[in-house]
C-alpha cells in the first residue's frame, strides 16, 4: 500500500501552487510586522498569532487596537466578525473534504486562508484535488507569513515609508488579481454587481468589518434567485 | 503589573484563535447538513468569488484615482492572462510609480 505518495505529491503541487502568492502575503505582512513592532509586540508574541491565529486581515486589525491595557473582549469580537467569512470558505470547501474522518478535517481546517483556499477551489474546479493540495497551500502561506512579519518586525525601520512603495495597496492587488480567476463569464455579472454594491452600502452603514459578509451573500443570493440559463433546476 | 499584562495579551491571541478556528471548522461541519443541490448550491458555488469581490470593494473605492486605475489594470491582467502573480505586480508597480511622480 503506497498511498502516501499522491498525498505528498498533492501536498507538494500545493505548496508550489502558492508561492507566487505568498511573496505578496509575506509583503503585506512584513507590513503587519512593522505596526506590531510599534505597538510593542514582541517577536515571538507575533510568531504565536501568527501559528494561532493566521488571518492577514483580522491580525491587522488585533494589531490596530493593540493599546494596554487590552481590550480583550473587544478585539476578540472585532476578529470574530472580520472572520465570520471563514463559516463560508469551511462551508464551500465542503465537497473537497468528502470521505475524510474527523479527526483529518480539525486538523487540515486549521492552515485555511484566503489565499490557499481560493487556489485550491480554482484548481478543484479543473482537476481532482484533495485536502493535501489545501495543506500544502497553508503551509506554503503559513511560511511566507511567518518570514513576513518577522523581517518587518525585525527591520521596522529599513522600511521607514511601507505606504510610498506601494505596499499599502498590495492587499487590494492581491484579491483583485485573485477574484478575477473566480470569473466564469456573464452569468456572474449579476451576482458580482450585487456583491460590490452591497458591500460599498454596508462598509458606510456598519461598523467593521460586516461589509464583507453582506456583500458576499448579497452576491451568492442574486446567483441562487436569478433567472438562471444554466441552472437545471426549477 | 508585568504579570497582569502579559496574561491579557495571551488572552486575546487565544481568545482570537480559538475564535478564528470555531469558523473555520463551524463551516465545515455546518455544511455536511445542508442540501446539495439546486438553489443552495447556486449560492454556496456563487460565494467564494462573491465574498473576495467584497473584500476588496470598500477598499480599491478608497484607494483614489490611482488606485483605481491600478485595481482595473490588476482586474484586466488577471482576465485576460489569468496569471495571478503578474497582475499583482502589476497593480502595485502601478501605484508604486505613481506615488514616485506625485500622484
Amino acid at each position: 500500500m503506497n498511498s502516501r505518495s499522491p498525498q505528498l505529491r498533492d501536498l507538494r503541487a500545493g505548496f508550489a501552487a502558492n508561492l507566487v502568492v505568498s511573496l505578496s502575503v509575506g509583503a503585506y505582512g512584513s507590513v503587519l510586522g512593522l505596526m506590531a513592532a510599534q505597538k510593542g509586540l514582541t517577536w515571538y508574541q507575533l510568531l504565536v498569532m501568527n501559528l494561532s491565529v493566521f488571518a492577514g486581515s483580522a491580525q491587522f486589525v488585533m494589531v490596530d487596537m493593540w493599546v494596554p491595557p487590552l481590550p480583550v473582549a473587544e478585539i476578540v469580537l472585532a476578529v470574530l466578525v472580520i472572520n465570520m467569512r471563514y463559516l463560508l470558505i469551511g462551508a464551500s470547501l465542503n465537497p473537497l473534504f468528502q470521505d475524510t474522518r474527523l479527526g483529518h478535517k480539525f486538523v487540515f481546517m486549521h492552515l485555511v486562508a484566503d489565499e490557499n483556499w481560493a487556489m485550491t477551489m480554482a484548481r478543484f474546479h479543473k482537476a481532482p484535488t484533495t485536502t493535501w493540495f489545501l495543506l500544502g497551500g497553508g503551509l506554503c502561506v503559513q511560511s511566507a507569513w511567518c518570514l513576513g512579519t518577522l523581517s518587518g518586525h525585525g527591520l521596522g525601520a529599513v522600511i521607514a515609508n511601507p505606504e510610498r512603495y506601494g505596499l499599502d495597496f498590495s492587499f487590494v492587488a492581491v484579491f483583485t488579481a485573485l477574484v478575477f480567476s473566480f470569473w466564469k463569464g456573464r452569468r456572474d455579472i449579476l451576482p458580482w454587481l450585487a456583491a460590490a454594491v452591497g458591500a460599498a452600502i454596508a462598509e458606510t452603514l456598519l461598523p467593521g468589518k460586516w461589509y464583507i459578509i453582506c456583500g458576499g451573500i448579497a452576491g451568492a443570493l442574486t446567483a441562487a434567485f436569478a433567472p438562471g440559463k444554466d441552472g437545471g433546476d426549477a | 503589573m508585568h504579570n497582569t499584562a502579559d496574561t491579557l495579551v495571551w488572552l486575546t491571541i487565544f481568545g482570537a484563535a480559538a475564535v478564528t478556528y470555531g469558523l473555520r471548522i463551524g463551516g465545515l461541519l455546518l455544511a455536511s447538513k445542508l442540501p446539495k443541490t439546486g438553489r443552495f448550491k447556486r449560492f454556496m458555488d456563487a460565494l467564494p468569488g462573491t465574498i473576495l469581490l467584497s473584500l476588496i470593494v470598500p477598499a480599491a473605492l478608497a484607494a483614489g484615482p490611482l488606485g483605481w486605475i491600478a485595481t482595473l489594470c490588476t482586474a484586466l491582467c488577471s482576465l485576460k492572462t489569468g496569471n495571478i502573480f503578474l497582475s499583482m505586480v502589476v497593480g502595485i508597480v502601478l501605484v508604486a510609480v505613481g506615488r514616485g511622480y506625485g500622484f
